[in-house]
């Protein structure tokens, strides 16, 4: 019988059952949508960020040593890096987290002019076959994407000539009176070539008063076959928060379970470590400044979402206590009655708090697909691509539907239980 | 003993006295009418008998037991055992059928059991329209159904507000004919009614003014 009521109520009252499932479907839209956003913008921001450059930097340890004695930037002589290891940086447990990484060897040579000018050898567009059979494509036309190539083009590795070749920046060029086209003569310590100038950028900063070649150009100029002095690494990072801070001062004292909470989190103190770990005598650095910007940035933006989740749920639980208890109070007298002829409390509330959960879970259902479409729009109008499905929203979505209808009946309960069968019947 | 005795019972709101110290007796398989002008307490006094409302002085024994002092949840049971409610408005649950409608009362006793509710909406014509929902139901056959509903779970005590109040001149004959039926077959029914029609069909008529027993009549002329 208890089901040919809910059936009664159900199909003969869709009308207002369906405005209910309505205003819990909008709720569990929002929420749905607002989830799925905020657990995916992390990642989306990230993205964006590492368009602004690396956030982590990797050192030969002495080097780094007399970095921080002397608060210098650079290599110390004698003190390299070695690039036979440099795709193991994508092999470390946070490896989907490294977005993209350059090594770089620098060294002065003198021009033509008589003047002297730093020549940086990096990857442009290396294409890397990594060990675990993977391949990729990383260097500096991606780390440095907001370079502005004034004139000619970006270098392209594989599609390079035998002769050498080079980017200059913009004050190099304009003080050689050079264009891409041209050739330069560079001589360095142990070695000089004439570098066809591919194309010249604007940086905006120091780098428009250096030559980037390629890599293997400026080893065979320095006689420093294999070697490197830094590498750049752009990653996807976690903000740091108490247990990041503490591990990033001394991981040896973190218990084991922070040490392994730590080491399984993508901050940017344990993809150091965990890069420490697979390139030799080095030290990995996180740029603070960077790291902590995109850390800010996230925390603000998952916040907004937080704060746009709840009051979205309020607002739904808002609109179904109102239309629940609005229900019950046009119900007055089939309460009423159903009260006289014998129904307790307890199975009057029974019978109402079941249709509502009914009710959620078909609005719940009709929402969390709509929510993941809203999710779609928002992900294609503000970032330009999808929202990945979060399995972990659905158990939120259902809980979050369930508690806030529920909570919205409260009031429409409480009026339920005061109603008294002879004020009702007798229409008072 | 009485099946039903109201010993000295009042109702009092602020100053108003709705009932003022009223003392009745119901045997078993009585016909009893209730009459009196608007006001005088025929309502408040259905609703105490009917385990709906308390008196605020005196006592209310029904089949020896002083429903006065029970719970509002204990009267609930009482009234789920012992009573069965017809109303003037019929009041009947609109998104269920007729036999639907009559199940509900077996369902908050006991069991629901569609043949035997077929079987009471067969006892007042009505096996017919028995999947019908109270909107395609005339005002008679709508009354019929709650007349079956309050028999279904064969009360003591059938209590009947106003119940001919919205009918025609040929329901109101249904209705009443089924009321002598009732009471040839035992069942004690006390009905509340404004209408003289009504409370000559009973075997004895109450009349309340000011929440006073005003008079009591013996229907002399009463048969069933």
């Amino acid at each position: 019988m208890f089901f040919r009521m809910l059936r009664g109520i159900l199909v003969r009252q869709k009308g207002k059952m369906l405005m209910i499932a309505l205003t819990i479907a909008l709720g569990a839209s929002l929420a749905t949508a607002m989830l799925n956003v905020m657990m995916d913008v992390g990642d989306k921001v990230n993205q964006e960020l590492k368009t602004y450059g690396a956030n982590i930097t990797v050192y030969p340890k002495n080097a780094s040593i007399l970095n921080d004695i002397y608060d210098v930037e650079g290599g110390a002589q004698d003190a390299y890096l070695k690039e036979s290891e440099l795709g193991n940086i994508k092999t470390i447990f946070w490896a989907f987290n490294i977005v993209d990484f350059a090594p770089f060897i620098d060294t002065t040579v003198s021009l033509d002019d008589g003047g002297e000018v730093t020549l940086v050898g990096t990857w442009f567009n290396h294409h890397l076959d990594l060990p675990t059979g993977e391949s990729l494509d990383a260097g500096v036309s991606s780390l440095r994407s907001w370079w502005d190539v004034t004139s000619g083009a970006w270098l392209d590795e594989q599609a390079m000539a035998d002769a050498d070749e080079a980017m200059l920046g913009s004050g190099v060029a304009s003080r050689l009176g050079v264009k891409a086209g041209d050739v330069i003569h560079v001589k360095a310590s142990s070695g000089e070539a004439d570098l066809t100038v591919v194309g010249v950028y604007d940086a905006g900063g120091d780098e428009d008063d250096q030559i980037y070649a390629p890599l293997d150009t400026v080893q065979r100029l320095t006689d420093t076959d294999g070697l490197l002095s830094s590498i750049e690494v752009s990653a996807i990072t976690t903000p740091d928060n108490e247990l990041a801070v503490k591990a990033a001062q001394n991981p040896a004292a973190l218990t084991i379970a922070q040490y392994e909470t730590w080491y399984c989190t993508a901050y940017a103190s344990s993809i150091c470590y965990q890069i420490q770990e697979v390139i030799t005598d080095s030290v990995a650095s996180p740029v603070r400044q960077v790291a902590d910007s995109e850390g800010e940035i996230l925390e603000k933006t998952h916040l907004l979402m937080v704060l746009i989740t709840i009051l979205s749920l309020l607002g739904s639980a808002l609109g179904i206590s109102n239309l629940v208890t609005a229900s019950v109070m046009e119900r007055g007298a089939e309460i009423g009655l159903l009260k006289a002829i014998g129904a307790h409390d307890a199975s009057v509330s029974g019978m109402v708090l079941t249709e509502i959960v009914i009710t959620a879970i078909i609005g719940g259902v009709v929402g969390y697909f709509a929510g993941f479409g809203f999710a779609q729009i928002i992900g294609q109008t503000v970032f330009g691509s999808a929202i990945e499905m979060k399995a972990m929203v659905i158990p939120i979505v259902g809980v979050l539907v369930i508690c806030v209808s529920l909570a919205g009946s409260i009031p429409a309960i409480r009026t339920l239980l005061r109603l008294r069968p002879a004020e009702v019947l007798h229409g008072r | 003993m009485s099946l039903l005795e109201l010993k000295n019972i009042s109702k009092i709101y602020g100053e108003l006295k709705a009932l003022d110290n009223v003392s009745i007796n119901v045997e078993k398989g009585e016909w009893l009418a209730i009459m009196g002008p608007s006001g005088s307490g025929k309502s408040t006094m259905m609703n105490i008998i009917g385990c709906m409302d308390k008196p605020s002085l005196g006592e209310v024994l029904l089949d020896g037991v002083d429903i006065s002092k029970e719970s509002a949840k204990n009267l609930t049971t009482i009234r789920r055992d012992k009573i069965g409610l017809i109303f003037q408005q019929f009041h009947l649950v609109n998104y269920l059928t007729a036999v639907e409608n009559v199940m509900v009362a077996q369902y908050y006793h006991s069991l629901p059991d569609e043949k035997e509710a077929m079987e009471a909406l067969a006892r007042v014509g009505l096996s017919e329209r028995a999947k019908h929902l109270p909107s395609q139901l005339s005002g008679g056959e709508q009354q019929r159904v709650c007349v079956a509903r309050a028999l279904i779970n064969h009360p003591e005590v059938v209590l009947a507000d106003e119940p001919t109040g919205n009918l025609d001149e040929a329901n109101e004959n249904i209705v009443l004919d089924l009321f002598r039926q009732l009471h040839r077959e035992g069942t004690t029914l006390i009905v509340v009614t404004h209408d003289p029609e009504v409370a000559e069909a009973a075997q004895r008529t109450i009349v309340l003014d000011h929440g006073r027993v005003a008079r009591e009549v013996i229907n002399e002329n009463f048969a069933d």
